[in-house]
């Protein structure tokens, strides 16, 4: 027989479409499409347009160790804190221009989420839980006293950010800080897709599914947790950036644990593990939160509340995890 | 030299204080995390509805302060148990997140209905003269109330020790939290035992929101606010342990006093800086399993 | 619930009708109020919310014919200065309001001003207190006071009438720092010593030990500052739990430790406190009874207006006689123009004027003490000082 066994094998449908996929498929396009046409469908909206943009890269960098290395953590923030005060600091010391300050902001972020991960990436369960939790409170408290560098509880003022290029100034309506989270978005979503779908990205499913069998066949399951920790960081410390870049303030509350327990939930809402979760869970929320706060803040509390617990119960995996549900439903 | 005695006794006895309602509200969550399995962010849920009962039925409807705190503590645990039953149930077992979620929820909801029912404003605490003022122990002058709340707390403490100990609950309690599959199969009725344990942590909650209003006050964002602290004690303690949480509690109580008093340019950053590295020394807390 | 819903369908109809308009119709005024209505600051806001609807109910009689004027109202949900600059960006861009106005924090109001700047918007400024946010831009009037115009006189009274060493303890954000400073300037320069002073974190649980700490320290007076509303009642409870009056340390302060809404919950320990004010419901003057009047009767018996109210009443004050002025037509310049020399000689408080050099309020202050009258605490006034304008100011001239 001609026909060798790895020749059947690469043959088979199953490893064939697992071969492909991480190519490019249409719907891939939806989101960025949509983006485009909201700039000009809203253009009275941009200014919380450029933020829920922000808010999913935000997401996207939590998604890459929720979903994908399956680290839970409360004090994401920490690491989105640290980049919106880098470039804020940079901006207000003079050095305005926001391309560079992004850069910046990856950079700090990523180191801060390099250290922090060595340092408590050995533990699990609770205790991570715990320790994220704690970097997030300490780098709070810490900014918190620094007022002189942070501005302390009255918040970072004074930011002078230059135009982008040169040319397109941060103003009022919002539309050259909408272009500018959208490229940020998308940059980052082409970095996050290339590490989910390479063999590195993998490992990462495989250490999030069984760490016990990954170590035991000699994965160093240690090493590439931290690093995915940091990317993640790096990432979240751009979204940071650009929130504080186009709103040209930075206050604690990027810091805070109301802003690592929101991000959780929009992820979640959304479904993790499945690279566009932040795609929808963010801007579900985010308009939600603004159109419903507007009629009474305290009903939007209930509802939100209410919409999570039954989505719990009823519907796990967030909205990805129901539809595909549904689509295996549909195709049996 | 007095003046040093005088803070350390000043510190002891206001950290002493602090770390009993921090125990009381804790030490539920620890069972039901070491027990369940469940993260269940919502505990401080069960504190404040305590608080907002017993303040609501004192100012309200007149009712002395001793019968309000019970009242609210059996309400809480006995609303526990529906949503034991209801809600908490069928997570048991389920993904991490899925708990988070769920739990995230409920604090929402918590908010959401404590405004509306009673406003954003803490509610006010009208103790009873019998517990106001000061108290003379050894020459120095002690709040009567946060004295009460010392030794109420112990006797607490003391009562739950002896329950875990020396009770058939308790024994069952603690093997379960061992080794959950072994309990089962030595015919306990785990369902049930959750079920009890559940309201006793929540019930117990209550007790500490109550009598804690006054150090912690009752308002609607209590559960989110102070959940960082809930769960420090829980992880220093050791998550399913009776005994850890209330040495975490103290460590906690008194350092935080101490360094308000002493450092308060320093804020809480050292709690926590002292909480992580606590952590990594013994990841499981110090009470813990490894 | 019913009020909840019809404010909820107000605003939901105003937020419609500022959609489908094109530019505002000259006659309709639009005002963008940033207030706090959630979190756990939100009793402040709600005060000032009331104060602000009570004038814009009780006086829709007084605007011209054909013209009107119209609330659009957002959440800061307390002191998040990215979230208000939000919500002032939206305000301006989506909804054209052609007035920002309330703003109960310092940080939102620094993160909104340059906006007002931006857009060429009249922003009034009804209770945010940092002392220099009016020069961040030239388009910021105040209605309603500083720190420094209270607590720099108060340190003088107290150095004038028998304190002689004195501690501070305020909260540690702008206006709390603007508060110990103010209150050593003014204490120090009649000849007053200062032993030292103490900062609370701004989100604090509990403040015993800080009290303690004072005690020790065992000067003749204690200043002490922290936002109004909750924290007041938690800072004066403390107070009490570690016995400062009786180890015979008097408290001073400004009036946003004893708002008078919060008086019966914080309880004897207030009996004696002297503050610097610039409104008391004591306070005897018709306006002011008028003013009760008609609080009483909009929101019942048991409610009680504060400086928080007074800071949105007097505000809308100034905006309805800028409409008034103009006939419901103006531009961002021409508002400034006005509202730069407006004044009122019957506010709830007393004369109220606008400086029109740093465009922050001239008011009166009052020297109150809490005491028991009727059976109810109140801040009686009992030494008035005319006319102060912001101490800061005058100390720190702008560089031209």
């Amino acid at each position: 027989m001609s026909e060798t066994v790895s020749d059947k094998i690469a043959a088979a449908p199953a490893i064939a479409a697992f071969a492909r996929r991480d190519r490019l498929r249409a719907y891939e396009a939806l989101p960025w499409l949509a983006a485009i046409a909201a700039y000009f469908l809203f253009p009275t909206y941009l200014p919380l347009g450029a933020q829920i943009l922000a808010t999913t890269l935000f997401a996207l960098s939590v998604d890459l160790i929720l979903g994908y290395a399956g680290i839970v953590t409360l004090g994401h923030a920490a690491s989105f804190g640290v980049g919106a005060y880098t470039a804020g600091i940079l901006a207000v010391r003079g050095w305005g221009e926001p391309v560079t300050g992004l850069l910046a902001a990856a950079i700090v972020a990523g180191l801060v989420g390099l250290l922090s991960g060595l340092l408590i990436l050995r533990t699990r369960g609770l205790t991570l839980l715990m320790q994220t939790l704690v970097i997030a409170v300490l780098l709070y408290e810490a900014a918190n006293k620094a007022t002189s560098l942070t501005g302390g509880a009255d918040g970072l003022q004074g930011m002078q950010v230059w135009p982008v290029f040169g040319i397109f100034t941060f103003d009022l309506f919002g539309a050259t800080a909408y272009l500018y989270a959208l490229t940020a978005l998308f940059v980052a979503w082409l970095i996050v897709r290339r590490i989910v779908y390479s063999s590195f990205g993998r490992s990462l499913t495989g250490i999030r599914e069984n760490m016990l069998r990954m170590q035991a066949i000699g994965a160093p399951v240690y090493v590439r947790m931290v690093v995915i920790y940091a990317v993640s960081a790096a990432l979240a410390g751009v979204a940071g950036a650009v929130i504080a870049q186009t709103t040209q303030f930075v206050s604690l509350t990027s810091l805070g644990l109301d802003r690592s327990g929101t991000i959780l939930v929009m992820l979640i809402i959304g479904g993790v593990g499945r690279l566009y979760g932040a795609f929808i869970g963010v801007p579900l929320y985010m308009i939600a939160q603004d159109q419903f706060s507007q009629i009474d803040p305290v009903y939007w509390f209930f509802w939100i509340g209410l919409f999570m617990v039954l989505l719990v119960s009823f519907a796990p995996g967030g909205v990805l995890g129901s539809l595909a549900r549904l689509t295996q439903r549909w195709r049996r | 030299m007095a003046s040093y005695l005088s803070a350390a006794i000043f510190i002891g006895f206001h950290g002493l204080a602090f770390a009993m309602v921090l125990y009381l509200i804790s030490v539920g969550l620890s069972v039901t995390m070491g027990l369940m399995g469940f993260v269940n962010l919502a505990h401080g849920v069960f504190a404040v509805a305590g608080g907002y009962i017993m303040t609501g039925l004192m100012n309200r409807f007149g009712v002395p302060f001793p019968l309000a705190l019970l009242v609210a503590v059996f309400t809480v645990a006995a609303l526990s148990v529906v949503m034991e039953r209801l809600l908490y149930r069928r997570l048991y077992g389920r993904d991490e997140l899925d708990q988070v979620l769920m739990t995230i929820g409920l604090i929402f909801m918590s908010i959401a209905v404590a405004k509306y029912l009673f406003g954003s404003t803490p509610e006010a605490v009208h103790l009873p003269s019998w517990l106001s003022g000061h108290v003379d122990i050894g020459g120095r002058d002690f709040p009567t109330y946060r004295t009460f709340l010392i030794v109420c707390g112990m006797g607490l403490v003391i009562a739950l020790w002896l329950t875990v100990e020396r009770t058939r609950f308790g024994a069952q309690l603690r093997a379960s939290v061992d080794n959950l599959r072994m309990a089962q199969s030595l015919g306990i009725n785990t369902g049930l035992l959750f079920t009890k344990a559940f309201a006793l942590g929540s019930g117990l909650a209550a007790l500490g929101g109550g009598l804690g209003a006054e150090i912690l006050a009752i308002y609607p964002g209590y559960a989110l606010e102070n959940l960082a602290y809930f769960l420090i004690v829980v992880a220093v303690g050791g998550m399913g342990s009776i005994r850890g949480p209330f040495v975490a509690a103290l460590l906690i109580g008194i350092a935080d006093v101490g360094f308000k008093y002493l450092l308060p340019e320093t804020g809480s950053f050292i709690i926590y800086a002292m909480t992580m590295a606590l952590l990594l020394w013994r990841p499981q807390g110090l009470f813990g399993r490894a | 619930m019913i009020r909840r819903l019809s404010t909820a369908a107000v605003a939901w109809s105003v937020v419609l009708a500022g959609v489908s308009l094109t530019a505002a119709t000259a006659q309709t005024v639009k005002v963008g109020i940033v207030n706090t209505y959630s979190g756990p600051e939100a009793q402040v806001g709600d005060q000032l919310d009331k104060g602000i609807k009570l004038y814009f109910n009780t006086h829709q009689k007084d605007l011209p014919a054909g013209v009107k004027v119209e609330l659009v109202v957002r959440d800061d949900t307390g002191p998040n200065p990215e979230v208000a600059k939000r919500l002032a960006q939206e305000l301006i861009v989506r909804d054209r309001v052609n007035v920002l106005a309330g703003v109960i924090w310092s940080p939102n109001a620094a993160a909104i001003a340059p906006l007002s700047r931006q857009a060429k918007t009249p922003f009034v400024l009804m209770n945010a207190a940092g002392a220099a946010i009016p020069r961040i831009s030239p388009y910021i009037i105040r209605t309603s006071f500083t720190i420094w115009q209270q607590a720099y006189p108060v340190g003088k009274w107290a150095a004038k009438n028998g304190i002689k060493t004195a501690y501070t303890a305020v909260s540690d954000f702008i206006p709390g720092h603007d508060g110990e400073a103010a209150f050593s300037k003014g204490f120090t320069e009649e000849g007053g010593k200062m032993l030292g002073s103490v900062r609370f974190p701004l989100a604090n649980p509990d403040f015993v030990p800080f009290m303690q700490r004072v005690k020790d320290a065992k000067p003749d007076a204690v200043f002490i500052f922290v936002p109004g509303g909750k924290q007041a009642t938690a800072v004066m409870k403390a107070a009490a739990e570690v016995g400062l009056k009786k180890a015979g340390i008097k408290i001073i302060a400004t009036q946003d430790i004893v708002p008078d809404e919060e008086l019966p919950n914080i309880g004897a320990i207030a009996e004696g406190v002297i503050t610097a004010g610039i409104y008391s419901t004591a306070g005897d003057r018709p306006a002011n009874k008028e003013f009760l009047a008609a609080w009483k009767q909009a929101y019942g018996a048991n409610s009680t207006p504060d400086f928080f109210s007074v800071g949105g009443w007097d505000g809308m004050a100034a905006i309805f006689s800028l409409v008034k002025a103009k006939n419901g037509k103006f531009t961002g310049d021409e508002a400034m123009d006005y509202l730069k020399t407006w004044k009122d000689p019957n506010s709830p408080r007393g004369p109220i004027s606008i400086d029109p050099n740093t465009r922050d309020i001239i008011q009166n202050v009052y020297i109150r003490r809490t005491e028991m009258k009727d059976g109810k605490l109140v801040n009686t006034e009992f030494e008035t000082i005319p006319a102060v304008k912001d101490p800061w100011k005058e100390f720190n001239p702008e560089k031209k």
